[in-house]
């Protein structure tokens, strides 16, 4: 298929541009395969405005005589309108910005297409592999193996073709164990806690069923995991209700007979519409501008993604705290372990672990857990708060993580060496991107589209220095300790920085965050300063001594 | 009394055994066990309200609500004891004469050429001279010397200069309080100000001639315009219900080039109800989201915190852009106006963003005009119905305005909240009284001492880093975004949540940055020190003579390293299908205990207002330990004496 086909009207002139907190522009549009381009040529702002096809949500169209207007609702939640004048040009526009926006194929989708502008200093595809997370984990124990159990994507679909597993365990008992576990998703090690060497798993449900089906190697796994004496904690991100529904259709839960060191939690974490339809209501409430106050806080209330919110950061809190401070381990899942289970694994690694505070260890959490461990982002992230049609795949899993990040963030904002704008890009590139990163479900679909060779990977473009400095947190300093959010309502807010991102104005915090920059810039400039006339100060004294020696 | 417990609010499994102390001035509680022993400290003027609840098989408990937002839980074993610490309680937090409160007793140690240098540090002769008056336009105005026309006004006040006596005289005798209308803010730039007095007691039909040509002298003030904006700051409705009273508000017939224009602020009753069921909803044992979205919404507040900002934003806007002058009332003049202009002439005025200046704003606007303090803080036992938070509110909205402007202002949080706590603690003399009249006769300056004085010493403490006086946000007004931004409100939990330490962010940007910026200075000093040295050394190589100074190793002391913490903060209950499971071990509880005694040390030596602030007792990130001279917490006056100003607060 030739994207030509697509676009009708390649090119409009005296196309007004309307955004919140800027005045209108007058200019061209252009359309191409991938792209919307608005640019404008007027001497005192000359400017344009890329957005891909796959940021743009959903899009409006009105008239007014001959006059065609455009919404345009995008991913990331901006809102733009154009005035294009001329109602076939405009229905054109429309049409084609719909068909593009909305292609079938992935290998359609830009990242394919992308050719990179800038050196590559290293490849992100050869970032943070399992291997190398091995070699670490072995150099502080030798309980667990590397398994290659699933190298041809044969035994789990969703799980990456090589995890890590208990050494006492074979390959052969995980295949009996994968049988017992929804989607095949045997328990796997997901973090070696250094400090008393407790560690977190994850897996999905186990397919007990309504007759209570056991499965001796999936308790011998699980309890390979656990000191002689010691008791660990299985955390169900599900209500105990919906748990025991689940053995209707075939899945269920641990019973504590066949599990008798285990103790189980049941938390309650939303998933898929409940999930979408919140953020859908969230963004509408941030996006009205009629309402008062009370409206506002009612509004906020209802869409209840503050509540999602502290559900998630208690149960990631819960599963630090059984680890460090109970010193037991832990195994986490909900039904088929690829989303409410990563979302507690991941934050529970932010909670313990400082290395995942840097950006490399983010970037490193963000491949092990939520890429490598199969969260289905092209699903779950192909719509986002406009989107009117009703597919039952979409859910903002990933950015309700990413939120989690941002509170705890805020409660330590030295501990982390990224910034806010780190984790509003990572939000974006989930959504749409020009980089294969986040296309696929899982590793065995990336595999098969051969994204690493095909396309650009985000990390290669992130971890260059001229990118990294933007997303570096000035007031970071490494804190080697445990950080233990508060989740009380008072201490939780509204993510502006993603919410309230496009209306709101925000020239006043951006003030600030360069006079903090320039603060600790200057700081930073004096110690040198200082500390090179001390280095040279002690050599003339030296000098001195050694003439008043002689 | 002995063996009484200490509840902690948020962990029902956290509770210190200690003795309970009453003396003149506070209620103290000492914690038994460890070596440093842990001490809470409440004044007595802080109480609001004591609760006896119902006696339980471990003891009789009782609940103390403070001014501050501090709640206090307390179990004593014996039901006759609790019911006599009661009732002294209730006797000690309601005081019936003014000699009883603690600024009479509170002695700071400063000799009497101190105490009266801190009474002249906010002068507003010179706020008025700053301003550009008198002038031309504006007098100051002896009628009131001695207060014979109006009683809660000052005994200066400024107004037109074609406003005779008789004018003024004929104004106040048709407005409710006599409180006829006088300069609160001048702008020098386009000569338009705000002006304050009371309600007009015009009820249906009355006028009055020399209240009419008061606000025409207002007017014909400021040449460069025909009218001028009269806002009263209630709601219409309320205001044509005083109408029946024989008050009411301005006919826009009677008065010659006058708009008038209303905005909806509640009265303090509305008021007081809606902060207590906020703090109804800041006391819930451990609310959902919804709870607390829910009963934060249904308290209003931050409407009316809202609806405040509106009418200050109306006036500043009037004032600055439209260069016409405005006249404010609501029904007395001294609780909604007071706000009002006060918040206006902090967006008009980057001085008032200063330290200083907003020293003087307050002292303007409330102290000067009468603002009831007494009656609406609750000094001295009198009418609960007189009780509201107003200031409070105010304080809220610059907290509001420092959030949407973090370069804006020189001061920061800890400023504003301490403010708030020394208006309720009686510890300093300025908020004392409903008037300047009841000030003067009780000799407040020659018995107490300044709260001014005492913030302006410490203030090195309350700046804001990010202030710089040549940053764009410091100049000229303020533009707060208006109508839609609904969500630029929020509920501020440094305050309501002052006391617990578990909700607030763990480390502190503005803390940070603090200790950062004073090890700038030190820097440049060092390098100017160094430089000598240097310039010295290289001259004196030549004569050889040998440089001999202390070697300055400030390298140690000025290490980067924040995290001095074996004190990881506890987690929080997360859930409660923990406490089943075989408890911690040993060494975690010994760990804990450390924590305790390191807390207690810092809080012994810090001054005490900060340590119900610092970092310190959060746990996990002590940033004081970054800057020498210990970071959020100055070195005080006299450590000892000190400690009983204190509000010390069980972690």
């Amino acid at each position: 298929m030739e994207f030509a086909e697509l676009i009708k009207t390649p090119r409009a002139d005296n196309v007004v541009l309307h955004r919140p907190f800027y005045l209108a522009v007058e200019g061209t549009l252009c359309l191409t395969g991938h792209h919307l381009i608005f640019s404008s040529r007027r001497q005192d702002n000359a400017e344009e405005l890329w957005l891909l096809h796959s940021n743009i949500d959903s899009i409006e169209k009105r008239f007014v005589g001959s006059l065609g207007t455009i919404i345009i609702k995008c991913k990331d939640l901006r809102i733009i309108q154009l005035d294009i004048p001329g109602m076939e040009e405009c229905l054109n526009i429309a049409s084609s910005i719909e068909a593009l926006s909305t292609l079938d194929s992935v290998t359609l989708m830009y990242p394919f297409f992308y050719r990179p502008m800038f050196e590559i200093v290293e490849d992100g595809w050869r970032c943070f592999l399992p291997d190398e997370e091995f070699e670490l984990l072995s150099s502080v124990t030798d309980e667990w193996r590397l398994s290659c159990i699933n190298k041809e994507f044969s035994v789990c679909p969703s799980y990456p073709p090589v995890v890590i597993v208990p050494k006492s365990i074979d390959d052969e008992a995980l295949r009996k164990v994968a049988m017992f576990r929804h989607g095949s998703r045997f328990p796997v090690l997901s973090y070696y806690h250094k400090k008393n060497g407790m560690v977190m798993m994850r897996s999905s449900q186990p397919l007990t069923g309504t007759n209570g089906r056991r499965c001796k190697d999936d308790e011998k796994l699980i309890n390979a995991t656990l000191r002689p004496g010691k008791r660990g904690y299985i955390i169900d991100t599900r209500s105990l209700n919906v748990a025991q529904q689940a053995r209707a259709k075939g899945g269920g839960f641990e019973q504590e007979a066949h599990y008798p060191q285990w103790r189980r939690i049941h938390k309650c974490i939303e998933r898929f519409n409940i999930l979408q339809e919140s953020l859908i209501k969230l963004v509408e409430a941030c996006n009205d501008q009629s309402h008062n106050m009370d409206r506002w806080l009612s509004k906020l209330e209802a869409s209840n993604w503050l509540t999602h919110v502290k559900e998630i950061l208690t149960a990631a809190c819960l599963a630090a705290q059984c680890i460090d401070r109970e010193g037991a381990s832990v195994l986490v899942h909900g039904t088929e372990g690829t989303d409410s289970t990563l979302q507690v694994t991941s934050l529970a690694q932010i909670i313990l672990d400082p290395r995942c505070r840097t950006i490399r260890g983010f970037e490193s959490l963000v491949v092990r857990e939520w890429l490598q461990a199969g969260h289905p982002f092209q699903q779950r992230c192909a719509q986002s708060a406009y989107s009117n049609s009703k597919q039952k795949w979409e859910a903002p899993v990933f950015l309700l993580f990413l939120d989690c990040v941002w509170q705890i963030l805020r409660q330590f904002p030295c501990s982390f060496e990224f910034n806010e704008q780190f984790l509003i890009m990572l939000f974006e590139h989930a959504y749409a991107s020009q980089f294969g990163t986040f296309l696929g479900n899982n590793e065995n679909e990336r595999s098969k589209l051969k994204l690493p060779q095909k396309t650009m990977s985000l990390w290669s473009w992130v971890n260059r220095s001229e990118e990294l400095s933007k997303f570096q947190n000035p007031l970071f300093e490494a804190n080697s300790l445990v950080i233990w959010p508060s989740v009380a309502p008072q201490s939780l807010q509204l993510w502006e920085g993603v919410f309230l991102r496009w209306n709101r104005p925000s020239k006043f915090l951006d003030e600030a965050h360069e006079e903090m920059i320039s603060i600790i810039k200057y700081n930073k400039e004096l110690q040198a300063k200082v500390n090179a006339l001390r280095r040279q100060l002690a050599q003339l004294e030296t000098v001195d001594r050694m003439q008043e020696n002689l | 009394v002995e063996n009484v417990r200490l509840l902690d609010r948020l962990s029902s499994r956290k509770a210190a055994l200690g003795t309970l102390y009453l003396t003149a001035t506070h209620v103290i509680f000492v914690e038994n066990g460890s070596e440093t022993r842990k001490e809470t400290w409440v004044l007595h003027s802080q109480i609001s309200s004591i609760e006896k609840q119902a006696t339980t098989a471990t003891g009789c408990p009782l609940l103390i609500r403070c001014k501050n937002f501090q709640v206090i839980q307390l179990v004593i074993p014996q039901e006759r004891d609790c019911h006599d610490v009661y009732i002294s309680l209730i006797r000690l937090a309601r005081p019936v004469k003014y000699e009883e409160l603690y600024c009479f007793s509170f002695n700071p140690k400063l000799d009497k050429e101190e105490r009266e240098q801190g009474w002249k540090l906010v002068d507003l002769n010179e706020e008025y001279n700053r301003m550009g008056i008198p002038n031309n336009y504006w007098q100051i105005s002896d009628v009131n010397r001695d207060y014979g026309v109006c009683d809660s006004y000052p005994t200066e006040v400024y107004v037109p200069k074609s406003a005779t006596a008789h004018i003024i005289v004929g104004s106040s005798k048709f407005r409710s309080r006599r409180r006829f209308p006088a300069l609160s803010y001048y702008c020098k730039d386009n000569n338009a100000c705000i002006c304050r007095s009371s309600q007009p007691l015009s009820g249906f039909s009355a006028r009055c001639l020399e209240d009419e040509q008061m606000l025409q002298a207002i007017r014909k003030a400021n040449p460069g315009s025909d009218f001028i904006y009269v806002v009263d700051t209630r709601p219409k409705l309320n205001a044509m219900a005083n109408r029946a009273a024989g008050k009411g508000y301005e006919n826009e017939d009677n008065y010659s080039n006058i708009k008038f224009q209303f905005i909806g602020i509640e009265n303090i009753h509305v008021m007081r109800n809606s902060l207590q069921k906020m703090l109804e909803v800041c006391e819930l044992k451990s609310p959902s989201m919804s709870d607390f979205l829910w009963g934060l919404e249904n308290s209003g507040w931050l409407k009316h915190i809202k609806a405040i900002m509106d009418a200050g934003i109306f006036i500043a806007k009037a004032v600055a852009e439209e260069g016409v002058s405005v006249l404010v009332h609501c029904s007395d003049g001294w609780d909604r106006t007071a706000q009002v202009c006060s918040v206006a002439s902090l967006l008009l005025d980057p001085y008032y963003r200063t330290m200083k200046g907003f020293m003087v704003l307050i002292e303007k606007d409330w102290v000067s005009f009468g603002h009831k303090f007494n009656h609406r803080y609750g000094n001295l036992d009198g009418d609960p119905k007189e009780i509201s938070p107003v200031i409070d509110q105010f304080i809220e909205c610059v907290w509001q305005l420092m959030e949407q402007f973090p370069c804006a202002f020189e001061f920061n949080e800890r400023f504003l909240i301490h403010i708030q706590h020394h208006i309720y603690s009686c510890q300093f003399g300025n908020f004392l009284c409903n008037s300047p009249k009841e000030r003067r006769e009780l000799k407040i300056q020659e018995r107490t001492y300044s709260l001014w004085a005492h913030l302006w010493k410490n203030r090195t403490d309350y700046l804001n880093p990010l202030y710089r006086s040549d940053h764009s946000q410091t100049q000229g007004t303020l533009h707060p975004q208006m109508a839609p931004c609904n969500f630029l409100y929020k509920f501020w939990s440094g305050m309501y949540n002052r006391f617990e330490k578990g909700l607030h962010p763990r480390q502190s940007v503005t803390d940070y940055l603090m200790a950062v910026k004073e090890e700038t200075q030190q820097l440049e000093e060092e390098l100017e020190v160094l430089g000598e040295r240097l310039a010295n050394l290289q001259k004196s190589q030549l004569n050889d003579n040998k440089f001999k100074s202390k070697p300055q190793d400030r390298s140690k002391q000025l290490g980067l390293s924040t995290s001095n913490n074996s004190l990881a903060n506890t987690p929080q209950e997360y859930s409660n299908d923990l406490k089943s499971f075989p408890s911690r071990s040993p060494s975690q509880g010994d760990e804990e205990d450390s924590a305790l005694i390191l807390t207690q040390d810092n809080l012994k030596s810090s001054d005490p207002d900060l340590s119900a602030n610092s970092d310190q007792e959060s746990g996990v990130e002590d940033l004081s330990c970054r800057s020498p001279s210990g970071g959020g917490c100055l070195p005080s006056e006299d450590s000892g004496k000190d400690s009983d100003e204190a509000v010390f607060l069980a972690v």
